[in-house]
């Protein structure tokens, strides 16, 4: 897949910048902690935390999974709601002014107060965390779908109409279609706030995750550790991110093909 | 027989009256122009025609049958070409095709041979944004003909084009129209493509609309490509007179 390789060389060629920029940052850190002698019990040095990574390898895997399985349950679930709800939507109008206002409702809540009620109500299992997922990924990820209904050309509508289409073949010819850049505008939103959610929902209460480890290494005055988790967390989000960009590149080849013109 | 007869036809939209008693007849073969000014109500009737609105008076007549009783009779071209940006070339032209229930496969067998005809040999695997224009606009012909129904339907179908563009479109157009002979409608505002491409026209008032004339056009074909006769030249400076004093638009 020669494109593919193409692509990819020129997303490192575009990220340089941004390389470049994280590495001064973090040489910054890295001469300030050498420098001014301040504590690792404060402020640990980037290699240090670095280091931290590398001795607790087996401990940071142990938790890394935990927190993927939450976030992609979590994140499937959210998603095939939306998507069925954002049919039923659209078939039903009448639906969406019943039910938008309690998603509304739904995004307002704090998390720091929702997450420890759903903990005491569902345990320290998956359950919990699934549905903190789910509240935080789902609105976005079906406002992003019914947006992207909406925004079929109507001159597209009314050909598929003249052509005898019904209004399911309707959906599925243009209207489906015509969603998908947004739903992956979502989708790529809503991957990052879905693990977050799932790290925090693990913070107020689990067995393992890395929510745990950030939580244990906090209680044992180990900044060294929380940010080594954090890195960990941080690297997890990107893949996913990455992931998403992928999947979006391959779903949606014409809109490459209508830039090489 | 007339492929098509429209019968006193009224239509009001949203309490506004869009057509006033409108009556038109299309024989089989032929292509009929309906000229108006914009906004005059010209699309609304293809909308009719193709039954995205209702009548509230009058009756619309397809090869003698009531058109809610009559098979699909008309194939439609929007004013913007409509291709999906998602589809290949082959498969947005198959699109009517596979909403009769084709196989993608056997439509794609049927349209392939189609595709030096209409200008388009070589560019069956490309997306809409990777074509010019007019090679769209060709595509999205080509999509309305393939479906082959009786009356081809096309709404202001140069009306997005540059000038260059477009004159190339209708000489185009009457040399295909010429071996092909559709049974023809097409809604413009374009006086000299109306004279250039029709049998007859007939000129819409504002709106409401009704049907001021209606002209035979007297030229041999070939038109687009050489000099206009006397009469063509009447004819266009007739239409434009008829379609700018009802408005007043004079001085």
């Amino acid at each position: 897949m020669p494109a593919l390789l193409r692509t990819f060389l020129t997303s490192i060629r575009r990220s340089l910048p941004a390389i470049l920029s994280v590495a001064v940052a973090l040489a910054a850190w890295e001469i300030y902690v050498l420098v001014s002698g301040i504590s690792a019990l404060v402020l640990p040095a980037p290699s240090r935390v670095i280091g931290q990574i590398a001795a607790n390898r087996a401990l940071l895997w142990a938790n890394t999974l935990p927190t993927l399985q939450a976030t992609l349950t979590g994140f499937a679930f959210s998603l095939s709601l939306a998507f069925t709800l954002s049919v039923l939507i659209d078939f039903v109008p009448r639906l969406r002014r019943a039910l938008f206002p309690v998603f509304v409702i739904s995004q307002t809540l704090p998390l720091v107060a929702i997450a420890p009620l759903v903990v005491l109500w569902f345990g320290f299992g998956l359950t919990p965390k699934i549905l903190l997922v789910a509240l935080v990924t789902f609105f976005p990820m079906l406002i992003a779908l019914v947006d992207g209904y909406e925004s079929t050309e109507p001159e597209i509508e009314a050909l598929l109409a003249s052509m005898g289409a019904s209004r399911a073949g309707i959906f599925r010819r243009a209207r489906f279609p015509s969603a998908m850049p947004y739903f992956f505008g979502g989708l790529r939103i809503s991957i990052t706030y879905a693990v977050v959610a799932a790290i925090f929902a693990e913070y107020v209460g689990a067995r393992s995750g890395l929510g745990i480890v950030i939580l244990n290494a906090k209680n044992s005055f180990r900044p060294d550790l929380m940010l080594a988790a954090v890195v960990i967390s941080s690297a997890l989000t990107l893949a996913l991110f990455g992931a998403t960009a992928l999947l979006q590149w391959l779903v949606l080849g014409w809109r490459q093909a209508g830039a090489v013109r | 027989m007339s492929a098509l007869e429209l019968s006193h036809i009224g239509l009001s939209l949203g309490g506004t009256p869009v057509l006033d008693d409108v009556s038109m007849h299309v024989a089989s073969g032929e292509f009929v122009s309906i000229l108006g000014p914009s906004g005059c109500g010209k699309s609304s009737l293809l909308r009719l025609l193709i039954r995205a609105l209702q009548p509230d008076r009058g009756e619309i007549l397809v090869g003698g049958a009531l058109l809610e009783e009559s098979p699909p009779a008309f194939a439609f071209m929007p004013q913007r070409d409509a291709l999906m940006p998602w589809r290949r070339i082959i498969d947005n032209v198959i699109l009517g095709l596979e909403v009769q229930g084709v196989r993608p496969a056997a439509a794609r067998a049927r349209v392939r041979p189609l595709f030096a005809t209409f200008g388009l040999d070589g560019f069956e695997q490309h997306y809409p944004a990777q074509l010019s224009g007019g090679m769209r606009q060709r595509a999205a012909l080509m999509r309305t003909i393939v479906q082959d129904r009786p009356v081809q339907l096309l709404d202001e179908p140069f009306g997005a084009l540059d000038a260059l563009t477009r004159t190339e479109m209708q000489r185009w157009l009457e040399r295909r129209w010429q071996h092909a002979r559709w049974t023809t409608v097409l809604v413009t505002h374009d006086v000299r493509e109306a004279v250039a491409l029709s049998d007859r026209i007939y000129v819409l008032s504002p709106r409401p609309a009704r049907i001021i004339a209606e002209f035979a056009v007297p030229d041999r074909r070939p038109r687009l490509g050489r000099t206009l006769s006397p009469e063509a030249v009447r004819l266009e400076a007739a239409l434009l007179d008829t379609l700018l004093t009802p408005t007043g638009d004079r001085s």
